[in-house]
């Protein structure tokens, strides 16, 4: 398959007064073309860490080191800040979740539209306006010429998702990393800016990097999830796989936290996860979630806990043998 | 129900509020009807589930029911009584909100127990002797660990915060609990834990809850009915199930569709309602809804449709009213 973008062994270590915070600990995973990968995670899981880092946007004194980090197949490592700008926004775009604090108030829309157009091509003002009405017709936004003309702040919160959506299509990137893109936004309004996520991603085959807390939204748009917890990915697979059969505890336990109209009893109690995340000071001793893993045993916190593959594109972080994981998940469900 | 013929402890009669808003510069300032006529009827025990998108009045309504806020019009009466003939303290001995943002709802400069006893001292509960001895025992009820009384909100987490928000607002042992959106800033793991202690609070201490919410997931979890807001007004409203089972409005319908529930392989519903959320200064004549409606028929442009009894509430739309469909 054509990966977009790979990621191998991504760290982010930020040196803090008592020594060194890692709210990255060796992340690996693959955005294929045309497909969706949905980053999982609770606050502070460091996934919205994992996609600044990979555009380079990460605050001054964090530092990243990564196996590999690849955009097809070019390396982002090496390269220095002028040829990072070269790509972001060109070549990998992204897309926030509030966008009245990542749109320019002081800017019209067409400004901030046609800037990155004017940037990475050697186009003129008039081509710039041309693509950006075009775009903006494509994110379903009615009278698009007369929009170019006004601010932010004269959009509806909607509205302003859908400028942020065509401003990232811009160039025609080839990976749109989207970090809760649709969070402040109403139900109706995140359905319909899902939906045209997700067409446009058909019609233009980009690698989408969906970043959420939301697992229904997961469910419904990812193609694979990684279900990221205290900095590692602890849990991966197709959406199928991941929904149908969670094998790590934490998995198991958040997707137990969710009512779901139909199968949760009306007034019944939810399934929790007590306790807390721990700090992420310095390298990792032990399994990170044994502290609040209702299966937790010595052998979890003897030695950190690697990732073990089953098969070529499922893999789970935790020392019970899958079989255990299921019996789990299954004595979860009756009960 | 007969629960609910018997007096309610809450209700609304036709509240309206509207606000003068500038309408641009050296434009005359404009009416925007925030609240519309809403009439709710909350029974002793019972959760109402209270949905729409943001804009709707929903939190309009709640300052309103809270006594924050006096109505243009209409009566908010609290068991029979009118809230206007009750001062604002006594509103508050009885009806208690629980917002949604546990950051910025606490003071940061008071210790949890202060927090926690604030309302006992605004309303001169008993000596200040015994308060400490009651923050406890609020606290044992929420679920927060005695040795955090001399800690500040900013050393709490976002549960621990919503919990503390949760002590104070009972503590005065109100009958109504306002929950304008409890749980959406906090994570899964975290809203299922509140969402859990709520319930249990409901049932030991038998309040009564208007729950404010856009995840419909937990409206359906928590409520025992539901009212639907479009606009200033309720345009449905239905026991749970009917409501979830069998929506009759087009909008309740479109609000359903737009739940993603996690179930892969379902995709990304298209609930088919346009980008436009009309601007509320300037609503659409007739059926507010009509711009956005699948069904609309000639007459939902002209005519704003009139509350009709349905089977555990009410619906206001032309579709279900005979006389109108002929008509159109």
């Amino acid at each position: 398959m054509s990966a977009i973008l790979e990621v191998r062994d991504l760290r982010v270590e930020i040196p803090i007064a008592t020594g060194t915070l890692v709210p990255v600990r060796g992340v690996s995973f693959q955005v294929e073309r045309g497909k969706t990968l949905c980053i999982v995670g609770e606050s502070g899981c460091g996934k919205s860490l994992t996609s600044l880092a990979i555009m380079n946007l990460l605050p001054k004194r964090a530092k990243r080191t990564a196996g590999q980090l690849a955009l097809a197949g070019a390396d982002l490592q090496g390269v220095d800040e002028r040829a990072m700008a070269d790509l972001r926004g060109n070549k990998m775009a992204m897309i926030f979740q509030e966008p009245m604090t990542s749109l320019n108030p002081a800017y019209t829309i067409g400004n901030q539209l046609e800037e990155a157009y004017l940037r990475h091509r050697r186009a003129t003002r008039a081509e710039a306006r041309e693509r950006a009405v075009y775009l903006l017709e494509k994110v379903g936004i009615t009278a698009a010429g007369s929009r170019l003309r006004q601010y932010p702040h004269q959009l509806s919160g909607g509205l302003r998702q859908r400028v942020m959506i065509a401003m990232a299509l811009m160039c025609g990137p080839d990976l749109i990393i989207a970090d809760e893109p649709t969070t402040a936004l109403d139900v109706t309004i995140q359905a319909q800016i899902l939906h045209l996520l997700a067409s446009l991603q058909r019609e233009f085959h980009m690698g989408v990097m969906l970043i959420t807390h939301d697992l229904g939204i997961v469910a419904r748009v990812a193609d694979r999830v990684a279900v990221m917890y205290a900095g590692e990915i602890v849990e991966t697979g197709t959406v199928h796989e991941v929904f149908a059969s969670p094998l790590h505890p934490y998995t198991q336990g958040l997707l137990r936290c969710i009512p779901v109209p139909g199968k949760t009893r009306r007034g019944e109690h939810l399934g929790s996860i007590p306790g807390v995340v721990p700090a992420l000071f310095g390298e990792a001793t032990q399994c990170s979630f044994a502290n609040r893993c209702p299966h937790a045993m010595p052998a979890c916190t003897a030695a950190p806990i690697p990732l073990t593959a089953i098969g070529a594109d499922r893999a789970y972080r935790c020392v019970l043998p899958v079989e255990a994981c299921v019996a789990n998940q299954a004595r979860a469900v009756a009960a | 129900m007969t629960a609910a013929r018997a007096t309610p402890i809450l209700e609304t009669a036709d509240v309206r509020r509207t606000f003068q808003v500038s309408a641009g510069f050296l434009k005359p300032r404009r009416a925007l009807h925030a609240v519309n006529g809403v009439s709710l009827r909350l029974a002793k025990g019972e959760v109402l589930g209270l949905v729409g998108e943001s804009g709707c009045g929903k939190s309009t309504l709640a300052r309103m029911l809270l006594g924050l806020l006096p109505p243009s019009s209409g009566d908010i009466l609290i068991s029979g009584q009118p809230v206007s003939s009750l001062d604002r303290k006594a509103v508050a001995r009885r009806i208690q909100p629980i917002f949604q943002d546990p950051y910025s709802s606490l003071n940061p400069r008071k210790t949890i127990a202060d927090i926690i006893a604030l309302p006992l001292k605004v309303h001169r509960v008993g000596a200040a002797a015994e308060w400490p001895a009651k923050v406890r025992e609020m606290m044992d009820l929420v679920g927060l660990p005695h040795r955090y009384v001399g800690n500040y909100p900013s050393q709490l987490s976002g549960g621990q915060r919503q919990r503390v928000a949760i002590a104070r607002a009972l503590i005065m042992r109100p009958e109504v609990v306002i929950c304008d959106e409890p749980t959406s800033a906090l994570d899964v793991s975290v809203q299922s834990q509140i969402l859990n202690l709520l319930l249990d609070l409901q049932r030991e201490l038998g309040l009564t809850y208007l729950l404010i919410s856009h995840n419909l997931a937990v409206v359906e979890h928590m409520a025992h009915r539901v009212a639907v807001m479009y606009l200033g007004r309720i345009v449905e409203e239905a026991e749970t199930d009917r409501l979830f089972g069998d929506p009759q409005h087009p909008y309740t319908r479109a609000l359903l569709a737009s739940v993603l529930t996690p179930e892969p392989g379902l995709g990304v519903p298209d609930a088919h309602l346009g980008t436009a959320f009309p601007n509320p200064i300037d609503p659409p004549p007739g059926c507010t809804f009509h711009p956005r409606c699948a069904h609309a028929m000639p007459v939902c442009r002209t005519i704003a449709p009139k509350p009709l009894a349905t089977a555990t509430g009410h619906v206001e739309c032309h579709l279900y009213d005979t006389e109108m469909r002929q008509a159109s």
